[in-house]
């Protein structure tokens, strides 16, 4: 039988399946590593037009969380303070810190001071903080330990999978409700976190949902 | 052979390099690859819009107008059920006066439950400054917080619970309104836990009920 094909468009062939091949892979495991929402999100911490710090305020003067943002236990969403929060302590506090200059011109102005927005949920998802605070997940669970950060970064992927591992085993993240702020919160003495958890979740009946209109609505 | 390997690898290291590692650090926008209906045309509360000529979603509601429905009850006409007070005409309630004169004791009836809460805001609102025993001496006056008042001495243990509430929700002297952040019903909550600080100012041991006493701490 006579060859068909030459050696070397043999040889060309086999390297091109060969790097067909290799590059397929490459390109999906590139996919799949730099793909979700682990690598696409998580990490993203936003220059913000006033360097504001949580790991000052919360963690060095330990303010609560509830002070600035008031809308977590009671609505959807936990707003960020109005500039006239800032103002309480601000206006003796440092009155004249080049830092806080932005932050003056919006209270003589009334014009909001444009804060960066970090977490974000797509518009087609129903996410509501005060069904989960008061409920005992604590920020920490959601947010990552914001009183540590001078800087908050986006620390949770904030996915559909992520939402749902949740759902499915929330007892490693429940707490007291009244804890839910607080970040050095330990179970009570001689009980593990889940253990714990477990209790609480048969105490107050809670069965977060795991149907799509739980939180495609 | 060895051509295409190697093409092949520094292709997927300039795409590691370019890239970093999962979950750096970094002020970047996050990636979007498909937006898919991530972004809907509708208002999100405390977005922007170029709309408006303030640039705000979020309406200021117009002078005069009262809000119905919504996550506080005591300021809004009322959803479902209609608000009965939603004239806010009830002068003890909203503005702690009684006629002319100040309301001497709490709008409300105080019990546990209400002085439990008061403690939690108190904690959270005005521990900053007033400190923990009200005895104004809170974080904030080591950072130059000047004049803070101790609310638990001798002069404001005379002071009737509506000026409380009048100085809570207006501000007075250095102290900027609180009504923004605190609601009414807690500002009574507040102001009951209050006078349960000063009580606490000149207790003695009698005064705890001996079941309890193996639990102070000095
Ligand atoms: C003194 C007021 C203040 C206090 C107290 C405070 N925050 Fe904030 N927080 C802000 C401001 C202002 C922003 C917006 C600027 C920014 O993102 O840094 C913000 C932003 C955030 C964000 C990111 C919001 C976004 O855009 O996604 C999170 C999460 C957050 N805070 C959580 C917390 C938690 C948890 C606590 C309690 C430990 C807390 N904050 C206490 C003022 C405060
Ligand atoms: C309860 C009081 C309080 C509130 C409310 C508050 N701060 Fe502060 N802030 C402080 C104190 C105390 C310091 C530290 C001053 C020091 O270290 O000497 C500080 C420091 C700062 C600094 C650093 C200033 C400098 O020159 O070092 C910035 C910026 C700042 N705050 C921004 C804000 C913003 C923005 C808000 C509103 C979201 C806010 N703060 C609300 C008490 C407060
Ligand atoms: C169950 C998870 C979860 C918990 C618990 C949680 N958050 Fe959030 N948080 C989110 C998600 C998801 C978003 C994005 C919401 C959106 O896009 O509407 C968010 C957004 C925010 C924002 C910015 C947007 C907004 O809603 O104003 C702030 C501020 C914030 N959270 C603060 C807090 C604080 C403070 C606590 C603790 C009291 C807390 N969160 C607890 C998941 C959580
Ligand atoms: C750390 C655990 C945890 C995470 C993460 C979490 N949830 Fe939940 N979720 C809960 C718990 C606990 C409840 C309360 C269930 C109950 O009350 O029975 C809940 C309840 C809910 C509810 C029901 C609220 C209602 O009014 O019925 C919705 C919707 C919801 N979660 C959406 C989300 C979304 C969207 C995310 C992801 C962005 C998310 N959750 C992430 C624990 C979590
Ligand atoms: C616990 C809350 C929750 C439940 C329950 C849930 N989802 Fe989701 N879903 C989310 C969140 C959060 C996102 C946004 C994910 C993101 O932005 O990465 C999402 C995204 C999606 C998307 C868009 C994905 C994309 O990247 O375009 C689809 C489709 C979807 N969900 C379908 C479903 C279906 C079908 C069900 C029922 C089997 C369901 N969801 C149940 C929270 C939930």
């Amino acid at each position: 039988m006579p060859l068909v094909f030459t050696h070397e468009a043999d040889r060309r062939l086999r390297r091109l399946v060969i790097g067909v091949v290799l590059s397929a892979a490459l390109g999906l495991a590139g996919l799949y590593y730099y793909g979700p929402p682990e690598y696409t999100r998580v990490g993203y911490a936003p220059k913000q037009p006033v360097p504001f710090s949580h790991e000052q305020h919360t963690g060095r003067l330990g303010i609560s969380c509830l002070y600035c943002h008031t809308g977590v236990e009671e609505s959807s969403v936990a707003k960020i303070p109005p500039t006239q929060t800032c103002m309480n302590c601000h206006q003796t506090i440092k009155p004249d810190s080049p830092q806080l200059a932005v932050v003056r011109e919006s209270f003589a102005s009334g014009k909001p001071v444009p804060w960066v927005r970090v977490h974000q949920v797509p518009d087609y998802v129903f996410f509501d903080h005060s069904a989960h605070v008061r409920r005992g997940v604590g920020c920490v669970s959601c947010h990552g330990k914001v009183n540590e950060m001078p800087v908050v970064v986006h620390e949770k992927p904030l996915s559909m999978g992520w939402c749902l591992d949740c759902h499915r085993q929330p007892e490693a993240c429940l707490r007291p409700p009244s804890e839910a702020t607080n970040f050095a919160w330990q179970p009570p003495a001689g009980r593990s976190n889940s253990d714990y958890g477990r209790l609480l979740k048969d105490q107050s009946r809670i069965h977060p949902p795991e149907q799509c209109s739980g939180c495609h609505r | 052979m060895r051509w295409v390997l190697l093409g092949i690898a520094t292709a997927a290291a300039i795409v590691v390099v370019q890239m970093g590692p999962r979950g750096a650090v970094s002020d970047r926008r996050p990636l979007m690859f498909i937006t898919d209906m991530d972004f809907q045309p509708r208002y999100n509360p405390q977005a922007a819009t170029p709309f408006f000529a303030d640039g705000r979603t979020m309406r200021t509601p117009p002078a005069g107008t009262i809000p119905f429905g919504g996550a506080d009850y005591d300021s809004d006409a009322g959803s479902p059920r209609q608000n009965p007070d939603f004239l806010k005409s009830d002068d003890a309630y909203y503005r702690g006066k009684a006629g002319t004169a100040w309301l001497a004791r709490n709008a409300l009836p105080v019990d546990i439950a209400l002085l439990r809460r008061g403690q939690e805001r108190y904690n959270i609102h005005c521990a900053p400054c007033h400190g923990a025993t009200g005895a104004g001496n809170g974080v904030m006056t080591q950072y130059g917080m000047l004049g803070v008042a101790s609310i638990t001495d001798e002069l404001h243990t005379l002071m009737p619970d509506g000026q409380f509430f009048d100085v809570i929700s207006n501000g007075k002297g250095r102290m900027m309104p609180y009504a923004p952040q605190v609601k009414v019903r807690d500002r009574w909550a507040i102001i009951a836990y209050i006078r349960a600080l000063m009580r606490s100012q000149s207790t003695t041991l009698g005064d705890v009920p001996e079941d309890q006493r193996g639990n102070l701490n000095p």
